[in-house]
């Protein structure tokens, strides 16, 4: 889009990195239409770093932890109470912790490879992980939502109680709406796009960055600098969103959870 | 110029993968990846924390519930000596009070018993006076009748001639018994 704003010069025109870009060739032949591919290397590669630092932090199990027991707990503190607990509430809270917990870390250390250097690809930037993610969630609470109250949950969930009669017509295929078909497209394409996005900010400026400093003018040259300054503070920007957004998506998970749980009493 | 933006746009759009559709081999490495993690997550990391954390609980509820305890003992043991102390000074107390009555108890005792005894001691001594003063008034007449009848030998032995002298003696004699044995009589 910068592009466009500025007078093409010698080396002609700009063309904006696009969707293309974030999907690169694939690492090794698979034998299908596509192969072995940096995000898959990279999903591997979150599990067995997730895996490894939280079984070593808790190996040890001693009363008055290190280092590395105190950063794991902390870390598994927070998703159990700041998240499980405080959301889900007293009693059951404990069976969801694995889930939550494997949410939040699977989502955070792949959306942080976006601002690691050489590696800045957030693994959600390709939506289909962030489909798997939310369908098993979305499956995940009709299945609780079920056990729990039976059939009769799917009238508990889109049915609101207080609500007159004649106000029902309408407000029924909202819910079915808002709660059945929109949530796990939300849910899944929030994580996806906000990656996307990101990731497509970084490397806009990237390239917006060395067709500036190729250009013969000096005054060109220099704008670059603030192309660099406005990247630097999307990138921090992107550093917070991929950490908020783990949370969001693990947040809106235990929130659909309780829903669930409790459908009787809302 | 323009022109070949655009086309170059349009051109870039036509070869752009949709973003919204999904690569299905990467669905699978997530979903793949993300049961591993689960199965991980569920099998040993979240048991171990919650054991860790259960048995840190218990160390520290246990260790409030040990020192309460403690507490609880040494109050009771402050409690048990102060009882102690207090039943020691009333037992004190009631002994002292117990050997002084006592002693004012002897006291008395010794004091009754002295003075009986020196009732005693008098009615005694009286008696005994009586008794020698009896005694010496029997022994006093016979010896008076014994002291008459040597007299008597003596005058009537010695002085028969001389009736007048005789008679001035015996006269002076029972005079003088008489008084002696009112004397005696007193």
């Amino acid at each position: 889009m910068i592009a466009l704003a500025l007078p093409a010069q010698d080396s002609g025109t700009f063309t904006p990195p696009g969707i293309d870009q974030l999907h690169l060739p694939a690492i090794l032949p698979w034998g299908a239409s596509e192969g072995f591919s940096k995000q898959m290397l990279l999903v591997i590669l979150s599990v067995v770093i997730i895996a490894t630092f939280f079984v070593l932090a808790a190996r040890k199990r001693q009363l008055v932890p290190g280092k590395l027991q105190f950063a794991g707990e902390m870390a598994y503190g927070f998703v159990r109470n700041s998240i499980a607990k405080d959301i889900i509430g007293g009693r059951d809270f404990m069976k969801y912790v694995p889930l939550l917990f494997s949410l939040f870390f699977f989502i955070l250390v792949n959306n942080i490879y976006g601002a690691i250097p050489l590696i800045q690809l957030p693994s959600f930037s390709h939506v289909g992980g962030a489909y798997v993610l939310a369908v098993l969630v979305y499956v995940t609470w009709i299945g609780i939502g079920i056990k729990k109250n039976g059939l009769r949950y799917f009238k508990l969930a889109t049915v609101p109680s207080g609500v007159p009669v004649y106000i029902l017509p309408i407000v029924i295929p909202i819910e079915i709406i808002s709660n059945f078909l929109v949530r796990p497209v939300t849910h899944s394409l929030r994580l996806f796009a906000t990656m996307l996005a990101g990731h497509l900010i970084v490397m806009i400026a990237g390239s917006g960055i060395e067709f500036l400093v190729m250009q013969e003018n000096f005054l060109l040259k220099g704008a670059s600098v603030l192309v660099l300054a406005g990247a630097i503070a999307m990138y921090m920007l992107e550093a917070l969103i991929m950490v908020l957004q783990a949370y969001v998506f693990t947040l809106l998970t235990a929130i659909y959870i309780e829903g669930a749980l409790h459908a009787d009493s809302h | 110029m323009n022109q070949q933006i655009i086309s170059a746009a349009a051109q870039g759009a036509a070869e752009s993968a949709n973003p919204l559709v999904p690569n299905l081999w990467e669905m699978g490495v997530v979903l793949a990846g993300f049961a591993v993690l689960y199965f991980i997550v569920v099998k040993f990391v979240v048991p171990m924390f919650e054991k860790t954390f259960a048995e840190r609980a218990e160390a520290i509820e246990g260790g409030i519930a040990k020192a309460e305890k403690a507490q609880a003992e040494a109050s009771a043991a402050l409690e048990e000596y102060k009882q102690q102390l207090h039943d020691a000074r009333a037992e004190a107390n009631r002994i002292r009070e117990e050997a002084r009555a006592e002693g004012a108890q002897i006291l008395a005792d010794l004091k009754s018993k002295a003075a009986a005894e020196s009732a005693r001691i008098t009615e005694q001594a009286h008696a005994q006076i009586e008794s020698e003063r009896q005694a010496a008034v029997v022994s006093l007449r016979s010896e008076v009748g014994t002291l008459a009848t040597t007299l008597a030998e003596r005058i009537v032995g010695e002085t028969l001639s001389d009736d007048e002298r005789a008679a001035r003696v015996v006269d002076r004699f029972l005079a003088d018994l008489e008084t002696q044995s009112a004397g005696a009589a007193k």
